[in-house]
């Protein structure tokens, strides 16, 4: 096996996205209903009405589920490239950079070192913000880290994933080949006894969902979130009707056996730690 | 020529008139027992001309429309021509059987191969039994389990891949579609045997890739390879599908824009005027491709094998570190 770790230090600060939002009000994507923003924030951005979990962006993951100042984040400075030069109404680098300046985030997938409850793990989260959580190279390559780091320092990796983008189309080819970059990883991981979870969060598809997302050990899913290969609206395309409610979404995946558990994300942080409780070697 | 009444495709027009004319030459000739054979044979120099020229300087999209080609050889049709005694397996043993994907085991110039592929049809009845060639979970499925039995005996595996997608229906939704083509890829890349990808025709994104992971992997001349579909990314990102010309040049689909890429490693040539202009040769050269590949792959240690495919994957992807610091 080839390690390619350059292990590098650096802290995680995801600056402070310049443009947020100043409305004290939000409506909520799924029941419509008009919500106070601190209400929300209170709530772990959950929507009082109908129980819809906002989308969290990569800080407040963190915040929820990492001990207060131990993550630790590595190879932040892994960037996209523009293999393609891809020629579209905007360039990849112009839409980059667009992303860049409007989450705060230099990729979509950050990853590093981290304590949940009392286990050391390696995190890694996919924001679902920054292109839509697609997956082009560099999403690939620090996810593979991700799990090569957990190996080596013989931790668990949890995948916090929000990949509504499936493989990121400004790379082509490329970033469908990544799908097989970050699934063959996890033959590594079962031949290293290394432990996988993956928490799929809002929304989860394509080449994301139908690679490493869900090929963990264990799959648990935030109630109401869309997950699934064929885009909602391409397959009312294809059957020429309209879906019908709560298609695609956890509970209809967990109806179907796909899921082991759909957790709201008031009891995540708890039941992480439960987990990886029971698969940390005896004492 | 080909015997059979040939489609022409937009570009192809000028041939289509030269046929037009030798055809009516012909006619004429049998009619009226004219001696014309010099006109024939002329127009006949100039359609392989005119096709040279025309297949040299194909826009992308002009590839598109030839990866898709009603007439362009199926994966039965390989298999028919290169293939004895073949054997075809049938169901995933959960659900049910998918026709999208055929496969199978059978003699390939004397040795034992497994064969799977999509399956598109060569009509429009052929076309709804077997789904357009877009794969339901049970066929990711099928072509997994015939890959195990490949594995326990050793059989190199080829798959020949020609998808415009997986299915995406509430059906395949429902029997988890994302999880079939995952565990494919996942598997594939563990399968203890060699494994031959030639893209065929339509490479259409995951759906393509659930059975497209191996250790060598080849398109066809003028097939193409995508994330996503012209029209699905002419609709996405310039929120116009009739932007596909656009889209299929910025997306770099064609085969060698991808050996460029170091995603492929090979392009299988094609007939000058395309895959469907002359099967049977087709079929020969990519029978050729195989048999070389077959004895190349068959000759190293399997583990080493494995490494190496698993090397391969693991160095895709292009990106820069920043700011690094020189240690
Ligand atoms: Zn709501």
């Amino acid at each position: 096996m080839i390690f390619r770790h350059r292990k590098r230090y650096i802290p995680i600060t995801p600056k402070e996205a310049p443009d947020i939002k100043k409305d004290l009000w939000q409506k909520c994507p799924d029941c419509n209903k008009l919500i106070y923003e601190g209400k929300l924030k209170e709530n772990f951005k959950i929507c009082p009405h109908c129980g819809y979990h906002f989308r969290l962006t990569t800080k407040e993951w963190i915040n929820l589920i990492v001990e207060p100042g131990t993550f630790e984040e590595l190879d932040a400075n892994i960037v996209s490239v523009d293999p393609l030069e891809f020629k579209g109404p905007k360039t990849y680098k112009e839409k980059l950079e667009e992303e860049r300046k409007r989450t705060g985030l230099n990729e979509a997938l950050v990853y590093g070192r981290a304590m949940i409850g009392k286990t050391p793990s390696v995190l890694s989260i996919l924001d679902s913000n920054f292109i839509m959580g697609s997956m082009g190279s560099v999403v690939g390559e620090k996810f593979v880290r991700a799990c090569e780091l957990a190996m080596v320092e013989k931790k668990p990796i949890v995948s916090i994933c929000g990949g509504g983008g499936g493989a990121r189309m400004y790379e082509g080819l490329i970033s469908l080949m990544q799908m097989v970059k970050t699934s063959q990883v996890v033959g590594k991981l079962k031949k290293t006894k290394t432990l996988y979870i993956s928490v799929l969060t809002d929304p989860t598809m394509g080449g994301v969902a139908a690679s490493f997302a869900f090929l963990a050990d264990i799959l648990i899913a935030e109630p109401k979130a869309l997950i699934g290969f064929a885009g909602p609206r391409v397959i009312e395309q294809t059957i020429k009707q309209k879906l019908p409610h709560g298609f695609q979404r956890s509970e209809f995946l967990y109806q179907h056996g796909m899921l082991d558990q759909v957790v709201p994300r008031s009891n995540l942080k708890q039941t992480l730690t439960k987990i990886l409780t029971i698969f940390a070697p005896s004492q | 020529m080909s015997e059979m009444q040939r489609k022409y495709l937009d570009f192809e027009k000028p041939l289509e008139e030269i046929e037009k004319n030798i055809s009516e030459l012909r006619e004429i000739k049998k009619r009226k027992n004219v001696d014309n054979q010099l006109q024939i044979t002329q127009l006949q120099q100039l359609f392989r001309e005119k096709t040279k020229e025309i297949y040299a300087n194909l826009t992308a999209w002009q590839k598109v429309q030839v990866a898709r080609h009603p007439q362009r050889p199926r994966t039965s049709d390989y298999i028919d021509g290169l293939i004895e005694q073949f054997y075809e397996f049938h169901g995933d043993r959960i659900h049910g059987d998918d026709p999208a994907i055929i496969a199978g085991i059978g003699k390939f110039r004397s040795k034992s191969v497994a064969i799977i592929g999509h399956q598109k049809g060569k009509d429009t009845e052929e076309n709804i039994k077997r789904n357009f060639g877009m794969a339901h979970p049970e066929g990711y499925r099928k072509a997994l389990r015939i890959m195990k039995i490949a594995e326990k005996f050793s059989f190199p595996v080829v798959t020949l891949v020609d998808t415009p997608g997986a299915h995406p229906h509430i059906e395949a939704e429902e029997r988890n579609q994302a999880l079939a083509i995952a565990s494919n890829i996942y598997q594939m890349s563990e399968i203890q045997t060699p494994i031959i990808v030639i893209i065929i025709g339509e490479g259409g994104s995951g759906g393509a890739l659930g059975i497209g992971v191996g250790d060598k992997i080849a398109m066809l001349e003028f097939s193409i390879y995508s994330v996503i579909s012209p029209e699905g990314c002419a609709s996405i990102l310039w929120k116009d599908q009739k932007a596909v010309k656009e889209a299929s040049e910025a997306l770099k689909l064609t085969a060698p824009e991808l050996l460029k890429l170091g995603l492929i490693d090979e392009i299988i040539k094609e007939p000058s005027g395309g895959a469907h202009s002359q099967s049977q040769e087709m079929i020969r050269t990519l029978g050729d491709y195989i048999e070389k590949n077959i004895a190349e792959l068959s000759s190293i240690e399997i583990n080493a094998l494995l490494e190496k495919r698993y090397e391969k994957y693991r160095n895709m992807g292009f990106y820069k570190i920043e700011n690094q610091e020189i240690l």
